[in-house]
Protein backbone atom coordinates (compact mmCIF):
# COMPACT_ATOMS: atom_id res chain seq x y z
CA UNK A 1 0.00 0.00 0.00
CA UNK A 2 1.46 3.36 -0.90
CA UNK A 3 1.65 6.15 1.61
CA UNK A 4 -0.72 8.18 -0.56
CA UNK A 5 -3.38 5.55 -0.06
CA UNK A 6 -3.02 5.87 3.72
CA UNK A 7 -3.95 9.51 3.89
CA UNK A 8 -7.68 8.99 4.01
CA UNK A 9 -7.49 5.56 5.61
CA UNK A 10 -7.78 6.93 9.10
CA UNK A 11 -10.22 4.56 10.64
CA UNK A 12 -13.52 5.37 12.19
CA UNK A 13 -14.59 8.54 13.86
CA UNK A 14 -12.58 9.51 16.89
CA UNK A 15 -13.91 8.13 20.17
CA UNK A 16 -14.53 10.14 23.31
CA UNK A 17 -11.06 9.48 24.75
CA UNK A 18 -9.39 10.78 21.61
CA UNK A 19 -11.70 13.81 21.55
CA UNK A 20 -11.05 14.49 25.23
CA UNK A 21 -7.29 14.58 24.70
CA UNK A 22 -7.71 16.83 21.69
CA UNK A 23 -9.78 19.20 23.79
CA UNK A 24 -6.88 19.37 26.24
CA UNK A 25 -4.61 20.30 23.34
CA UNK A 26 -7.02 23.09 22.43
CA UNK A 27 -6.97 24.22 26.04
CA UNK A 28 -3.19 24.61 25.79
CA UNK A 29 -3.53 26.28 22.43
CA UNK A 30 -5.98 28.73 23.94
CA UNK A 31 -3.65 29.30 26.90
CA UNK A 32 -0.74 30.29 24.70
CA UNK A 33 -2.83 31.63 21.82
CA UNK A 34 -0.47 29.67 19.64
CA UNK A 35 0.90 26.24 18.99
CA UNK A 36 1.67 23.45 16.55
CA UNK A 37 -1.87 22.13 16.40
CA UNK A 38 -1.49 20.01 13.28
CA UNK A 39 1.66 18.36 14.60
CA UNK A 40 0.00 17.61 17.94
CA UNK A 41 -3.25 16.21 16.56
CA UNK A 42 -1.51 13.63 14.40
CA UNK A 43 0.23 12.26 17.51
CA UNK A 44 -2.71 11.86 19.87
CA UNK A 45 -3.52 8.20 19.33
CA UNK A 46 0.10 7.08 19.50
CA UNK A 47 0.59 8.84 22.83
CA UNK A 48 -2.80 7.74 24.10
CA UNK A 49 -2.08 4.08 23.48
CA UNK A 50 1.44 4.33 24.90
CA UNK A 51 0.26 5.94 28.13
CA UNK A 52 -3.10 4.17 28.46
CA UNK A 53 -2.12 0.67 27.45
CA UNK A 54 1.59 0.09 26.96
CA UNK A 55 4.02 2.00 29.13
CA UNK A 56 4.94 1.45 32.76
CA UNK A 57 5.27 4.68 34.74
CA UNK A 58 4.26 6.42 37.94
CA UNK A 59 3.04 10.03 37.75
CA UNK A 60 3.77 10.41 41.47
CA UNK A 61 7.38 9.40 40.85
CA UNK A 62 8.28 10.54 37.34
CA UNK A 63 11.91 9.48 37.74
CA UNK A 64 11.14 5.94 38.90
CA UNK A 65 14.15 3.98 37.64
CA UNK A 66 12.14 1.07 36.26
CA UNK A 67 9.76 3.19 34.18
CA UNK A 68 9.49 2.99 30.43
CA UNK A 69 10.82 6.16 28.81
CA UNK A 70 9.05 8.15 26.12
CA UNK A 71 10.95 10.90 24.31
CA UNK A 72 8.99 13.27 22.12
CA UNK A 73 11.77 13.96 19.66
CA UNK A 74 9.47 16.07 17.49
CA UNK A 75 9.26 18.54 20.32
CA UNK A 76 6.97 20.90 18.44
CA UNK A 77 4.18 18.35 18.91
CA UNK A 78 4.43 18.99 22.65
CA UNK A 79 0.80 19.99 23.17
CA UNK A 80 -0.13 16.35 22.60
CA UNK A 81 2.42 15.23 25.19
CA UNK A 82 1.30 17.90 27.65
CA UNK A 83 -2.31 16.78 27.18
CA UNK A 84 -1.60 13.17 28.07
CA UNK A 85 0.80 14.05 30.92
CA UNK A 86 -1.78 16.42 32.41
CA UNK A 87 -4.48 13.83 31.95
CA UNK A 88 -2.36 11.28 33.81
CA UNK A 89 -1.63 13.67 36.66
CA UNK A 90 2.05 14.42 36.11
CA UNK A 91 1.08 18.06 36.64
CA UNK A 92 -2.21 19.93 37.11
CA UNK A 93 -4.36 20.37 34.04
CA UNK A 94 -4.45 24.09 34.80
CA UNK A 95 -0.84 24.34 33.62
CA UNK A 96 -2.19 24.11 30.09
CA UNK A 97 -3.74 27.54 30.55
CA UNK A 98 -0.21 28.95 30.93
CA UNK A 99 1.23 27.28 27.83
CA UNK A 100 4.09 29.38 26.42
CA UNK A 101 3.53 32.03 29.05
CA UNK A 102 6.27 33.78 30.98
CA UNK A 103 5.42 32.11 34.28
CA UNK A 104 4.40 28.71 32.93
CA UNK A 105 6.39 25.48 32.88
CA UNK A 106 5.01 24.33 29.53
CA UNK A 107 7.03 25.92 26.76
CA UNK A 108 6.59 25.69 23.03
CA UNK A 109 9.00 22.77 23.17
CA UNK A 110 9.28 20.36 26.11
CA UNK A 111 12.01 20.60 28.71
CA UNK A 112 13.34 17.89 30.97
CA UNK A 113 13.55 18.73 34.67
CA UNK A 114 11.10 21.59 34.23
CA UNK A 115 8.10 19.41 33.37
CA UNK A 116 7.41 16.20 35.30
CA UNK A 117 7.28 13.30 32.86
CA UNK A 118 9.32 14.91 30.11
CA UNK A 119 12.39 12.74 29.47
CA UNK A 120 14.39 15.02 27.18
CA UNK A 121 14.47 18.65 26.13
CA UNK A 122 13.69 18.60 22.45
CA UNK A 123 12.74 21.02 19.73
CA UNK A 124 15.99 21.00 17.81
CA UNK A 125 15.17 18.10 15.53
CA UNK A 126 17.02 14.85 15.19
CA UNK A 127 18.26 14.52 18.78
CA UNK A 128 15.79 12.14 20.39
CA UNK A 129 16.79 8.84 18.86
CA UNK A 130 20.41 9.16 19.96
CA UNK A 131 19.39 10.12 23.48
CA UNK A 132 16.89 7.27 23.51
CA UNK A 133 19.42 4.71 22.38
CA UNK A 134 21.79 5.91 25.10
CA UNK A 135 19.02 5.31 27.61
CA UNK A 136 18.27 1.92 26.07
CA UNK A 137 21.94 0.96 26.37
CA UNK A 138 21.84 2.10 29.99
CA UNK A 139 18.78 -0.07 30.66
CA UNK A 140 20.60 -3.03 29.19
CA UNK A 141 23.74 -2.33 31.24
CA UNK A 142 21.67 -2.03 34.39
CA UNK A 143 19.69 -5.18 33.65
CA UNK A 144 16.36 -3.34 33.63
CA UNK A 145 13.53 -4.38 31.37
CA UNK A 146 12.45 -0.78 30.77
CA UNK A 147 11.81 0.20 27.19
CA UNK A 148 12.47 3.48 25.41
CA UNK A 149 10.00 4.94 22.93
CA UNK A 150 11.13 7.79 20.67
CA UNK A 151 8.49 9.68 18.70
CA UNK A 152 9.79 11.44 15.62
CA UNK A 153 8.24 13.53 12.91
CA UNK A 154 8.51 12.84 9.21
CA UNK A 155 10.13 16.20 8.53
CA UNK A 156 12.43 15.55 11.47
CA UNK A 157 13.90 12.44 9.91
CA UNK A 158 15.35 14.57 7.14
CA UNK A 159 18.10 15.11 9.72
CA UNK A 160 21.24 13.05 9.14
CA UNK A 161 21.68 12.58 12.87
CA UNK A 162 18.58 10.35 12.89
CA UNK A 163 20.26 7.96 10.51
CA UNK A 164 23.49 7.99 12.49
CA UNK A 165 21.39 6.94 15.45
CA UNK A 166 19.53 4.34 13.41
CA UNK A 167 22.82 2.73 12.36
CA UNK A 168 23.95 2.69 15.95
CA UNK A 169 20.72 1.21 17.31
CA UNK A 170 20.81 -1.49 14.67
CA UNK A 171 24.42 -2.31 15.46
CA UNK A 172 23.65 -2.71 19.14
CA UNK A 173 20.50 -4.75 18.45
CA UNK A 174 18.57 -2.61 20.90
CA UNK A 175 15.37 -4.57 21.16
CA UNK A 176 14.28 -2.32 24.03
CA UNK A 177 14.19 0.72 21.72
CA UNK A 178 11.14 1.68 19.69
CA UNK A 179 11.36 4.42 17.06
CA UNK A 180 7.95 5.73 16.05
CA UNK A 181 7.60 7.96 13.00
CA UNK A 182 4.53 10.16 12.93
CA UNK A 183 4.15 10.00 9.18
CA UNK A 184 1.55 12.63 8.45
CA UNK A 185 3.11 13.38 5.07
CA UNK A 186 3.26 17.11 5.65
CA UNK A 187 6.22 19.07 6.83
CA UNK A 188 6.23 22.80 7.40
CA UNK A 189 6.55 23.99 3.83
CA UNK A 190 4.69 21.35 1.87
CA UNK A 191 4.18 17.61 1.49
CA UNK A 192 7.14 15.47 2.42
CA UNK A 193 6.96 13.99 -1.07
CA UNK A 194 7.69 17.45 -2.43
CA UNK A 195 10.19 18.80 0.10
CA UNK A 196 12.28 15.69 0.77
CA UNK A 197 10.68 12.41 -0.19
CA UNK A 198 11.21 9.74 2.45
CA UNK A 199 10.13 6.73 0.44
CA UNK A 200 10.75 3.87 0.57
CA UNK A 201 10.57 4.63 4.27
CA UNK A 202 9.94 1.17 5.70
CA UNK A 203 12.75 -0.24 3.60
CA UNK A 204 15.09 2.43 4.93
CA UNK A 205 14.46 1.44 8.54
CA UNK A 206 14.73 -2.25 7.66
CA UNK A 207 18.06 -1.59 5.98
CA UNK A 208 19.32 0.04 9.17
CA UNK A 209 18.54 -3.10 11.17
CA UNK A 210 15.08 -2.41 12.52
CA UNK A 211 12.03 -4.63 12.65
CA UNK A 212 9.38 -2.50 10.98
CA UNK A 213 5.59 -2.29 11.11
CA UNK A 214 3.34 0.21 9.40
CA UNK A 215 0.12 1.11 11.16
CA UNK A 216 -2.82 3.43 10.82
CA UNK A 217 -1.67 5.87 13.45
CA UNK A 218 -5.19 6.93 14.35
CA UNK A 219 -6.43 3.39 14.88
CA UNK A 220 -6.29 2.67 18.57
CA UNK A 221 -6.83 -1.02 17.93
CA UNK A 222 -3.97 -1.28 15.44
CA UNK A 223 -1.61 0.62 17.70
CA UNK A 224 -2.54 -1.56 20.68
CA UNK A 225 -2.05 -4.68 18.63
CA UNK A 226 1.44 -3.76 17.49
CA UNK A 227 2.64 -2.11 20.69
CA UNK A 228 1.57 -5.06 22.81
CA UNK A 229 3.92 -7.35 20.84
CA UNK A 230 7.25 -5.66 21.43
CA UNK A 231 9.93 -6.35 20.54
CA UNK A 232 8.77 -7.35 17.11
CA UNK A 233 11.99 -9.30 16.65
CA UNK A 234 14.18 -10.49 19.49
CA UNK A 235 17.46 -8.90 18.45
CA UNK A 236 16.34 -5.78 16.67
CA UNK A 237 15.12 -2.34 17.56
CA UNK A 238 11.59 -1.64 16.39
CA UNK A 239 10.46 1.04 13.97
CA UNK A 240 6.77 1.81 13.77
CA UNK A 241 5.72 3.93 10.86
CA UNK A 242 2.51 5.49 11.96
CA UNK A 243 0.48 6.75 9.03
CA UNK A 244 -1.42 9.75 10.26
CA UNK A 245 -3.20 12.88 9.16
CA UNK A 246 -1.80 16.18 10.26
CA UNK A 247 -4.43 18.11 12.17
CA UNK A 248 -6.63 15.00 12.54
CA UNK A 249 -9.89 15.98 14.18
CA UNK A 250 -10.35 19.50 12.85
CA UNK A 251 -11.66 19.50 9.30
CA UNK A 252 -9.99 22.73 8.24
CA UNK A 253 -6.65 21.67 9.69
CA UNK A 254 -6.51 18.14 8.29
CA UNK A 255 -3.79 17.90 5.71
CA UNK A 256 -3.42 21.65 5.62
CA UNK A 257 0.19 22.89 5.85
CA UNK A 258 -0.90 26.29 7.12
CA UNK A 259 -1.94 24.57 10.37
CA UNK A 260 1.59 23.30 11.07
CA UNK A 261 1.90 26.20 13.47
CA UNK A 262 -0.68 28.83 14.32
CA UNK A 263 -0.38 32.00 16.33
CA UNK A 264 -2.82 34.75 17.30
CA UNK A 265 -5.59 32.23 17.67
CA UNK A 266 -8.88 33.98 18.32
CA UNK A 267 -11.59 33.09 20.84
CA UNK A 268 -13.93 32.33 17.97
CA UNK A 269 -11.49 29.86 16.47
CA UNK A 270 -11.07 28.17 19.84
CA UNK A 271 -14.83 27.94 20.29
CA UNK A 272 -15.20 26.44 16.83
CA UNK A 273 -12.54 23.85 17.59
CA UNK A 274 -14.20 22.85 20.86
CA UNK A 275 -17.51 22.54 19.00
CA UNK A 276 -15.92 20.27 16.43
CA UNK A 277 -14.37 18.10 19.14
CA UNK A 278 -17.57 17.51 21.08
CA UNK B 1 48.94 13.89 27.18
CA UNK B 2 46.35 11.96 25.20
CA UNK B 3 47.70 8.64 26.41
CA UNK B 4 47.78 9.93 29.98
CA UNK B 5 44.18 11.10 29.79
CA UNK B 6 42.92 7.83 28.33
CA UNK B 7 44.97 5.77 30.79
CA UNK B 8 43.33 7.77 33.55
CA UNK B 9 39.89 7.10 32.10
CA UNK B 10 40.70 3.40 32.10
CA UNK B 11 41.73 3.62 35.76
CA UNK B 12 38.57 5.51 36.64
CA UNK B 13 36.48 2.90 34.84
CA UNK B 14 38.14 0.12 36.80
CA UNK B 15 37.27 1.87 40.03
CA UNK B 16 33.83 3.19 39.20
CA UNK B 17 31.14 1.26 37.32
CA UNK B 18 29.49 4.51 36.22
CA UNK B 19 32.34 5.32 33.84
CA UNK B 20 31.84 4.49 30.17
CA UNK B 21 34.06 5.30 27.20
CA UNK B 22 32.76 6.37 23.80
CA UNK B 23 35.05 6.90 20.84
CA UNK B 24 34.27 7.69 17.22
CA UNK B 25 36.75 5.92 14.94
CA UNK B 26 40.00 6.26 16.84
CA UNK B 27 43.38 4.80 16.07
CA UNK B 28 43.76 1.02 16.09
CA UNK B 29 44.62 -0.24 19.54
CA UNK B 30 43.18 2.72 21.45
CA UNK B 31 42.26 1.56 24.94
CA UNK B 32 42.47 -2.11 24.03
CA UNK B 33 42.85 -2.99 27.67
CA UNK B 34 39.63 -1.14 28.52
CA UNK B 35 37.80 -2.91 25.71
CA UNK B 36 39.12 -6.31 26.76
CA UNK B 37 38.43 -5.95 30.45
CA UNK B 38 35.18 -3.95 30.38
CA UNK B 39 33.70 -4.49 26.93
CA UNK B 40 30.18 -3.61 28.04
CA UNK B 41 31.32 -0.07 28.92
CA UNK B 42 33.51 0.48 25.86
CA UNK B 43 31.87 1.92 22.76
CA UNK B 44 33.50 2.68 19.41
CA UNK B 45 30.66 4.05 17.32
CA UNK B 46 32.15 5.25 14.07
CA UNK B 47 32.25 8.67 12.51
CA UNK B 48 28.94 9.78 13.96
CA UNK B 49 29.72 12.68 16.26
CA UNK B 50 26.13 13.91 16.52
CA UNK B 51 24.91 10.48 17.52
CA UNK B 52 27.74 9.91 19.94
CA UNK B 53 26.94 13.05 21.89
CA UNK B 54 23.23 12.23 22.10
CA UNK B 55 24.03 8.69 23.12
CA UNK B 56 26.35 9.99 25.84
CA UNK B 57 23.54 12.24 27.04
CA UNK B 58 21.13 9.30 27.25
CA UNK B 59 23.65 7.25 29.22
CA UNK B 60 24.35 10.18 31.54
CA UNK B 61 20.63 10.68 32.17
CA UNK B 62 20.62 7.15 33.54
CA UNK B 63 23.53 7.60 35.91
CA UNK B 64 26.58 6.90 33.77
CA UNK B 65 29.60 9.18 33.34
CA UNK B 66 30.59 9.02 29.67
CA UNK B 67 34.07 10.03 28.53
CA UNK B 68 33.85 10.84 24.85
CA UNK B 69 36.99 11.08 22.77
CA UNK B 70 37.66 12.22 19.25
CA UNK B 71 39.48 14.96 17.37
CA UNK B 72 38.94 18.35 19.02
CA UNK B 73 37.48 20.15 16.04
CA UNK B 74 34.97 17.38 15.35
CA UNK B 75 33.82 17.12 18.96
CA UNK B 76 33.20 20.87 19.10
CA UNK B 77 32.13 22.02 15.65
CA UNK B 78 30.52 18.99 14.04
CA UNK B 79 28.09 18.28 16.87
CA UNK B 80 27.80 21.72 18.42
CA UNK B 81 24.02 21.61 18.68
CA UNK B 82 24.12 18.22 20.41
CA UNK B 83 26.71 19.56 22.84
CA UNK B 84 24.61 22.65 23.48
CA UNK B 85 21.21 20.97 23.83
CA UNK B 86 21.84 17.37 24.83
CA UNK B 87 24.71 18.05 27.22
CA UNK B 88 24.60 21.67 28.35
CA UNK B 89 20.85 22.32 28.49
CA UNK B 90 20.37 19.04 30.35
CA UNK B 91 23.53 19.79 32.37
CA UNK B 92 24.79 16.23 32.19
CA UNK B 93 28.14 14.86 33.41
CA UNK B 94 29.65 14.02 30.03
CA UNK B 95 33.37 14.62 29.46
CA UNK B 96 34.55 15.60 26.00
CA UNK B 97 38.19 14.83 25.37
CA UNK B 98 39.34 16.73 22.29
CA UNK B 99 42.51 15.47 20.62
CA UNK B 100 44.73 18.05 19.01
CA UNK B 101 43.50 21.33 20.41
CA UNK B 102 44.94 24.40 18.71
CA UNK B 103 47.48 23.94 15.94
CA UNK B 104 48.51 20.35 16.67
CA UNK B 105 47.25 19.08 13.32
CA UNK B 106 49.12 21.79 11.41
CA UNK B 107 50.18 19.52 8.54
CA UNK B 108 46.58 18.44 7.99
CA UNK B 109 45.28 21.93 7.33
CA UNK B 110 42.41 24.10 8.54
CA UNK B 111 39.74 21.36 8.49
CA UNK B 112 41.60 19.66 11.34
CA UNK B 113 42.69 22.59 13.47
CA UNK B 114 40.77 23.48 16.59
CA UNK B 115 41.48 27.14 17.09
CA UNK B 116 38.01 28.30 18.14
CA UNK B 117 37.10 25.34 20.33
CA UNK B 118 37.55 27.26 23.57
CA UNK B 119 35.41 30.20 22.51
CA UNK B 120 32.51 28.11 21.26
CA UNK B 121 32.58 25.81 24.26
CA UNK B 122 32.79 28.64 26.76
CA UNK B 123 29.77 30.28 25.14
CA UNK B 124 27.62 27.43 26.44
CA UNK B 125 26.05 27.65 29.90
CA UNK B 126 27.04 24.84 32.30
CA UNK B 127 30.15 23.91 30.31
CA UNK B 128 33.56 23.73 31.99
CA UNK B 129 36.59 24.23 29.73
CA UNK B 130 40.02 22.94 30.76
CA UNK B 131 43.33 22.94 28.89
CA UNK B 132 46.15 21.35 30.94
CA UNK B 133 49.75 22.29 30.26
CA UNK B 134 51.36 18.86 30.33
CA UNK B 135 50.67 15.21 30.98
CA UNK B 136 51.43 15.39 34.68
CA UNK B 137 48.86 18.09 35.14
CA UNK B 138 46.46 16.01 33.06
CA UNK B 139 47.01 13.14 35.46
CA UNK B 140 46.15 15.38 38.39
CA UNK B 141 43.08 16.72 36.62
CA UNK B 142 41.29 13.71 35.15
CA UNK B 143 40.46 12.00 38.48
CA UNK B 144 38.72 15.22 39.55
CA UNK B 145 36.37 15.00 36.60
CA UNK B 146 34.64 11.97 38.05
CA UNK B 147 32.30 13.89 40.28
CA UNK B 148 31.94 17.18 38.46
CA UNK B 149 28.20 17.70 37.99
CA UNK B 150 28.03 19.13 34.45
CA UNK B 151 29.69 18.73 31.07
CA UNK B 152 33.43 19.28 30.69
CA UNK B 153 35.50 20.00 27.59
CA UNK B 154 39.08 18.82 27.90
CA UNK B 155 41.53 20.23 25.37
CA UNK B 156 44.43 17.92 24.66
CA UNK B 157 47.78 19.10 23.37
CA UNK B 158 50.07 17.21 21.04
CA UNK B 159 51.84 15.07 23.58
CA UNK B 160 55.49 15.05 24.50
CA UNK B 161 55.12 18.61 25.72
CA UNK B 162 57.72 19.74 28.27
CA UNK B 163 56.77 19.11 31.87
CA UNK B 164 56.46 22.45 33.60
CA UNK B 165 53.62 21.82 36.05
CA UNK B 166 54.63 21.16 39.62
CA UNK B 167 52.84 18.77 41.88
CA UNK B 168 53.38 20.89 44.96
CA UNK B 169 51.25 23.65 43.42
CA UNK B 170 48.31 21.27 43.29
CA UNK B 171 45.44 21.32 40.86
CA UNK B 172 41.87 22.37 41.35
CA UNK B 173 39.39 22.96 38.54
CA UNK B 174 38.62 26.68 38.34
CA UNK B 175 41.67 27.72 40.36
CA UNK B 176 44.48 29.28 38.37
CA UNK B 177 48.03 28.34 39.30
CA UNK B 178 50.68 30.99 39.83
CA UNK B 179 53.64 29.36 38.10
CA UNK B 180 55.86 32.39 38.46
CA UNK B 181 55.21 35.28 40.76
CA UNK B 182 54.16 38.49 39.10
CA UNK B 183 56.43 41.47 38.59
CA UNK B 184 55.58 44.34 36.27
CA UNK B 185 53.76 42.17 33.80
CA UNK B 186 51.53 39.15 34.28
CA UNK B 187 51.13 36.46 31.68
CA UNK B 188 47.74 34.78 31.82
CA UNK B 189 48.07 31.67 29.69
CA UNK B 190 46.34 28.37 29.08
CA UNK B 191 47.24 24.95 27.77
CA UNK B 192 50.76 24.44 26.46
CA UNK B 193 51.19 28.18 25.97
CA UNK B 194 52.00 28.31 29.65
CA UNK B 195 55.34 26.67 28.93
CA UNK B 196 56.00 29.36 26.29
CA UNK B 197 55.02 32.03 28.79
CA UNK B 198 57.47 30.65 31.34
CA UNK B 199 60.23 30.55 28.77
CA UNK B 200 59.49 34.09 27.57
CA UNK B 201 59.41 35.35 31.16
CA UNK B 202 62.77 33.73 31.81
CA UNK B 203 64.25 35.22 28.66
CA UNK B 204 63.00 38.68 29.59
CA UNK B 205 64.38 38.35 33.08
CA UNK B 206 67.76 37.47 31.63
CA UNK B 207 67.87 40.40 29.25
CA UNK B 208 66.81 43.39 31.33
CA UNK B 209 63.23 43.02 30.19
CA UNK B 210 60.19 43.59 32.35
CA UNK B 211 59.75 41.20 35.27
CA UNK B 212 56.94 38.84 34.31
CA UNK B 213 54.79 36.48 36.32
CA UNK B 214 52.82 33.58 34.89
CA UNK B 215 49.30 32.71 35.94
CA UNK B 216 48.36 29.37 34.42
CA UNK B 217 44.66 29.49 33.64
CA UNK B 218 44.14 25.78 32.94
CA UNK B 219 40.43 26.28 33.45
CA UNK B 220 39.19 28.90 31.01
CA UNK B 221 35.63 28.44 32.17
CA UNK B 222 34.84 29.11 34.91
CA UNK B 223 37.60 31.71 34.81
CA UNK B 224 39.41 32.21 38.10
CA UNK B 225 38.18 35.75 38.53
CA UNK B 226 39.53 36.20 42.03
CA UNK B 227 43.08 35.34 41.08
CA UNK B 228 42.96 37.47 37.95
CA UNK B 229 41.59 40.48 39.78
CA UNK B 230 44.03 40.08 42.65
CA UNK B 231 46.96 40.23 40.24
CA UNK B 232 45.41 42.95 38.12
CA UNK B 233 45.81 45.21 41.10
CA UNK B 234 49.51 44.57 41.40
CA UNK B 235 50.87 44.64 37.86
CA UNK B 236 51.36 47.30 35.21
CA UNK B 237 50.07 45.17 32.39
CA UNK B 238 48.54 41.80 31.57
CA UNK B 239 49.48 39.66 28.58
CA UNK B 240 47.11 36.87 27.66
CA UNK B 241 48.56 34.00 25.70
CA UNK B 242 46.62 31.27 23.92
CA UNK B 243 46.96 28.85 21.03
CA UNK B 244 43.53 29.96 19.89
CA UNK B 245 41.75 32.61 17.89
CA UNK B 246 41.61 36.03 19.53
CA UNK B 247 37.84 35.93 19.05
CA UNK B 248 36.27 34.85 22.29
CA UNK B 249 39.01 32.83 23.94
CA UNK B 250 41.07 33.33 27.08
CA UNK B 251 42.09 36.87 26.13
CA UNK B 252 38.50 37.86 25.61
CA UNK B 253 37.45 36.27 28.87
CA UNK B 254 40.15 38.14 30.79
CA UNK B 255 39.37 41.39 29.02
CA UNK B 256 35.66 41.06 29.72
CA UNK B 257 36.35 40.47 33.38
CA UNK B 258 38.71 43.43 33.71
CA UNK B 259 36.41 45.83 31.90
CA UNK B 260 33.33 44.65 33.73
CA UNK B 261 34.91 44.78 37.16
CA UNK B 262 37.56 47.47 36.96
CA UNK B 263 36.47 49.72 34.13
CA UNK B 264 39.02 52.47 33.53
CA UNK B 265 41.10 51.20 36.42
CA UNK B 266 41.88 48.00 34.52
CA UNK B 267 45.54 47.54 33.62
CA UNK B 268 46.49 47.59 29.92
CA UNK B 269 46.05 44.22 28.25
CA UNK B 270 47.95 42.68 25.35
CA UNK B 271 46.21 39.68 23.82
CA UNK B 272 48.45 37.24 21.98
CA UNK B 273 46.80 34.51 19.96
CA UNK B 274 45.75 33.57 16.46
CA UNK B 275 44.28 36.22 14.16
CA UNK B 276 40.72 35.98 12.85
CA UNK B 277 41.47 34.19 9.62
CA UNK B 278 41.87 30.58 8.56
CA UNK B 279 45.46 29.37 8.76
CA UNK B 280 47.06 29.44 5.32
CA UNK B 281 50.19 27.42 6.05
CA UNK B 282 50.95 23.79 6.89
CA UNK B 283 54.18 22.55 8.45
CA UNK B 284 54.35 21.77 12.16
CA UNK B 285 52.57 23.10 15.23
CA UNK B 286 55.79 24.86 16.21
CA UNK B 287 56.12 26.42 12.78
CA UNK B 288 52.58 27.75 12.88
CA UNK B 289 53.06 29.06 16.40
CA UNK B 290 56.13 30.86 15.09
CA UNK B 291 54.15 32.19 12.13
CA UNK B 292 51.69 33.75 14.56
CA UNK B 293 54.34 35.16 16.85
CA UNK B 294 53.54 32.70 19.61
CA UNK B 295 56.98 31.23 20.27
CA UNK B 296 58.97 32.46 23.28
CA UNK B 297 61.29 34.84 21.40
CA UNK B 298 58.44 36.57 19.60
CA UNK B 299 56.35 36.65 22.74
CA UNK B 300 59.22 38.26 24.63
CA UNK B 301 59.61 40.82 21.87
CA UNK B 302 55.88 41.67 21.95
CA UNK B 303 55.94 42.00 25.72
CA UNK B 304 58.96 44.27 25.63
CA UNK B 305 57.20 46.59 23.21
CA UNK B 306 53.97 46.42 25.17
CA UNK B 307 55.74 47.24 28.42
CA UNK B 308 57.48 50.18 26.82
CA UNK B 309 54.46 51.63 25.08
CA UNK B 310 51.40 50.79 27.13
CA UNK B 311 52.48 49.79 30.54
CA UNK B 312 55.26 52.28 31.16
Amino acid sequence: MTHEAHIRLVGDDLDERSLELRRLVVRGLDGGKRGHLGSAFSLIEALRVLYDDVMRYDPANPVWADRDRCILSKGHGCLALYAILADKGFFPVEELDRFCRFDGILGGHPERAKIPGVEASTGALGHGLSIGLGQALAMRLQGRDSRVFVLMGDGEINEGSVWEAAMCAGKHKLSNLVAMVDYNKLQSYDRTAVVQDLEPLADKWRAFGFAVREVDGHSVDELRHVLSRLPLEADKPTAIISHTVKGRGIADAEGNPSWHHKSKISDDEVAAMYAELE
Amino acid sequence: MRKTSLDQVYELARQDPRVVFIGSDLGAGTLDQFRDEMPERFFMEGVTEQNIIGMAAGLAMEGYIPYVNTIATFITRRCFEQVAVDLCLHNLPVRLIGNGGGLVYAPLGPTHLAVEDISIMRALPNMTVVAPVDKEEMARFIPQTLDMPGPVYIRLAKGGDPIVSRGELGFEVGKAIAMREAGDILFVSTGVMTNRALEAAEALAGSNGPACGVLHMHTVKPLDEDATLAYADKVRGIVTLEEHTLVGGLGSAVNDLLVDRLGRAAPPVLRLGIPDRFPDKYGTQDELLGYYGLQPDAIAHSVREFAALKAA
